[in-house]
């Protein structure tokens, strides 16, 4: 995009209008993601509970529900306990969003949509999502009360103990598919829904579902929630947050979420693929038997078909999320311990075992192909 | 805006990479809390692998023939890793002194025996 | 005129990094130093991929920052009680710290400034490109033992200190057992112990009585 505004424009002010309206772009992503999640997260529980969710403001399904919220949230008012370190408090929710929003940067919407092409991608994405527990804990200090200690220790416990198994299954497709650039892993996957990684093998297959498990626990959703557990520890580290603190702690997890759901669709489930190659029977795409690209308009369509499909996939990750929050009961801390150690790290490395051992028998995939692009 | 159109040269690197030095030097001999002393231990082997990553790198190799290419990076990667195991080593030492001696204090560290 | 970006960010991230360095030695609380140290750690990050190593500053943030620091903040939250949260050190240590902390820092600058005289013929410096050349895998393949970065000929005559084509497996394996013999040390010295009570060291109180518990291991 910067060689396209530097057509007019003198280099360095090109660079800068194109570095802003890719924030832009994602900021805007994000915020409306976290905005409708908020209100979908209200009528997925309100339908597992036999019952509507909202539906008064904005017409029959309350879709302004989230605005109403927001502007709640905006207008309260902005208590500091006086306990607490004054810097860090208000520094801790933009910590965490900072680190929420910053793995976008690496995360492709479609085949060159990149807002940062990068060739380590997926390694830049696990460690800057690691960061966001930083600013769990200064917030769980800052708050200078007991329990938000308690609740900041034992949510950071967790997200970085989870870190372990998500980092190591999210490495099978990168080692099955040879780089970690998430575009050329992405393209990997062009044509008919065998290409996706998921179906590569059998032990990827498996990995999906740790993966998904190990996501849903590091960014500490239900039933992983005990640290925020409303009955147990008040709110734990969000206890002290209120108003528009507490909306941005939210952000951040709902941000978090969708980026992990987004990276599992873009390694396991063909991300801007489709199941179906729809984009190159519409001559949106190049075709891979007859080699002809499209028109750069229609590439561009082709494109954008492909982001509609990554982010129809990542949001319907974000609603099993949901499903499974309102659905099972939650673990205890020693339980949410015990998955991660006893099961969710030794699954993994037989998984890992598992794939390197396939890959390296059947080179050409035995029934399945990684196809489409290499 | 002068000094900031001009290319970057070895030296500002190796500048930062001394400032970081002699920080983390500052930290490990005055202070007092001994996790205090770990976090002047984590400047120190920071701004030498500031200093690694700066001979490593491609973009600097035409200020200087001593340019040692990846051997740089890759000095750098084994600095990180050891840094990580040495800092979990120490801080279990503090948690230990801790638990025995209900202070964190290193100046109170002054007995061989207890 | 043109504003290069790269000096601008690299005059950026060495400010925040210097700057949060010397907070950290300035502070008391240590609650406060450690995130710091955090931001510090971070601008290095940054430095670190301005200088064309994305690797090593991805590694940076996700074992450093994300593991380490976390680490001692972990440490710094368990010990962090009352008193200790603010030890302060007498400013005649200060100055005697302050001494050899500045001669040290007059030597390390004066070194780096004389980098520009270790520059055989006067090349000019060039502007990096825009695009990070791909550093991971020949990393990978180098820590394996195959220096692909060394098979160009040109780059490994006897003139330049670029010989070698040896790679880094060995260093690499010893530094995996070296982590889980770290793994295995740390988690045994740090285990819970019960004792009965903790005991202060004798400068401010009666010697040690024989007959207190020990601990119970």
């Amino acid at each position: 995009m910067a060689d396209f505004f530097a057509n007019w424009l003198p280099n360095w002010l090109a660079l800068t209008l194109a570095a802003l309206v890719h924030v832009t772009l994602i900021l805007t992503l994000a915020l409306t993601a976290a905005a409708a999640f908020t209100w979908a997260e209200r009528k997925v529980a309100g339908r597992i509970q036999d019952r509507l969710g909202p539906t008064r403001v904005g017409g029959r399904f309350g879709w302004l529900q989230a605005v109403a919220d927001g502007l709640k949230l905006v207008s309260k008012e902005d208590v500091v306990p006086k306990n607490a370190d004054p810097l860090l408090f208000r520094a801790a929710p933009y910590v965490s969003f900072c680190a929420s929003f910053c793995v976008y940067l690496a995360m492709p919407f479609a085949n060159g949509w990149v807002a940062q092409p990068l060739d380590i991608a997926v390694f830049f994405i696990l460690a800057v999502a690691g960061l966001e527990v930083l600013g769990v804990i200064l917030g769980g200090y800052a708050s200078g009360s007991k329990w938000s200690l308690f609740g900041a220790m034992r949510e950071a416990a967790q997200v970085v103990s989870y870190e372990v198994p998500l980092a190591l299954c999210a490495v099978i497709p990168v080692m099955v598919a040879g780089t970690m650039d998430l575009v050329a892993i992405g393209n990997m996957q062009s044509g008919w829904a065998w290409n996706w990684l998921i179906f590569h093998d059998p032990f990827l297959f498996a990995t999906f579902f740790v993966y998904f498990t190990c996501a849903v626990a590091s960014v500490n959703r239900a039933p992983f929630d005990l640290a925020e557990a409303e009955s147990e520890l008040v709110a734990g580290f969000l206890t002290e947050y209120s108003g528009f603190r507490w909306s941005v702690f939210f952000m951040a997890e709902y941000a978090s979420m969708f980026a992990v759901s987004m990276l599992a669709s873009i390694l396991f489930l063909g991300g801007w693929n489709g199941p179906l190659p729809i984009t190159v029977w519409l001559g949106l795409a190049p075709n891979p038997a007859t080699g002809d690209a499209p028109h750069a308009l229609l590439a561009y369509l082709g494109n954008f078909l492909g982001m509609v499909n990554l982010l129809t996939k990542a949001t319907l990750g974000v609603l099993v999320m949901m499903w499974a929050r309102w659905t099972l009961p939650r673990l205890r801390i020693d339980q949410v311990m015990t998955m991660c150690l006893k099961y969710c790290i030794p699954l993994a490395a037989a998984m890992f075992v598992g794939a390197m051992v396939y890959a390296y028998a059947f080179p050409a995939g035995l029934i399945f192909r990684v196809g489409g692009g290499g | 805006m002068n000094p900031l159109a001009e290319p970057v040269h070895l030296t500002h690197y190796l500048v930062v990479g001394a400032v970081l030095f002699v920080c983390g030097v500052t930290c490990m001999a005055a202070k007092r809390n001994a996790i205090g002393v770990l976090m002047g231990i984590e400047l120190v082997l920071n701004g030498a692998n500031l200093n690694f990553v700066a001979f490593g790198s491609p973009y600097l190799q035409s200020t200087s023939p001593a340019s040692i290419g990846l051997d740089g990076q890759l000095m750098a990667l084994f600095v990180i890793v050891l840094a990580a195991a040495e800092a979990a080593m120490a801080l279990a030492i503090a948690l230990c002194f801790y638990n025995a001696h209900a202070t964190i204090d290193v100046d109170q560290a002054d007995e061989l025996k207890r | 005129m043109g504003v290069n970006f790269h000096s601008v960010f690299f005059h950026l991230m060495a400010v925040l990094a210097s700057g949060f360095a010397l907070a950290v030695v300035f502070s008391n609380n240590i609650v406060r130093m450690a995130f710091y140290l955090v931001a510090s750690l971070g601008a290095v990050a940054g430095l670190f991929f301005l200088a064309g190593a994305d690797f090593v500053a991805a590694l940076q943030l996700m074992i450093y920052v994300g593991g380490t620091l976390v680490l001692l903040i972990f440490g710094v939250m368990l010990t962090a009680r009352g008193p200790f949260a603010d030890l302060k050190t007498s400013p005649a240590q200060w100055t005697v710290v302050g001494l050899v902390g500045g001669s040290l820092l007059a030597v390390l600058l004066y070194a780096a400034s004389s980098a520009s005289r270790w520059t055989a013929s006067g090349k000019a410096a060039s502007a990096p490109p825009d695009q990070v050349a791909p550093t991971s895998a020949p990393l990978g393949l180098a820590l394996l033992g195959a220096r692909v970065d060394k098979l160009d000929p040109k780059q490994n005559s006897a003139s330049s200190r670029a010989g070698g084509m040896s790679g880094y497996l060995l260093p690499f394996e010893i530094v995996s057992v070296h982590l889980v013999v770290v793994l295995i040390g740390a988690a045994y010295l740090a285990r819970a112990r019960r004792r009965a009570t903790p005991r202060p060291i004798a400068a401010n109180s009666p010697p040690d009585d024989p007959s207190q518990s020990s601990s119970v291991s």
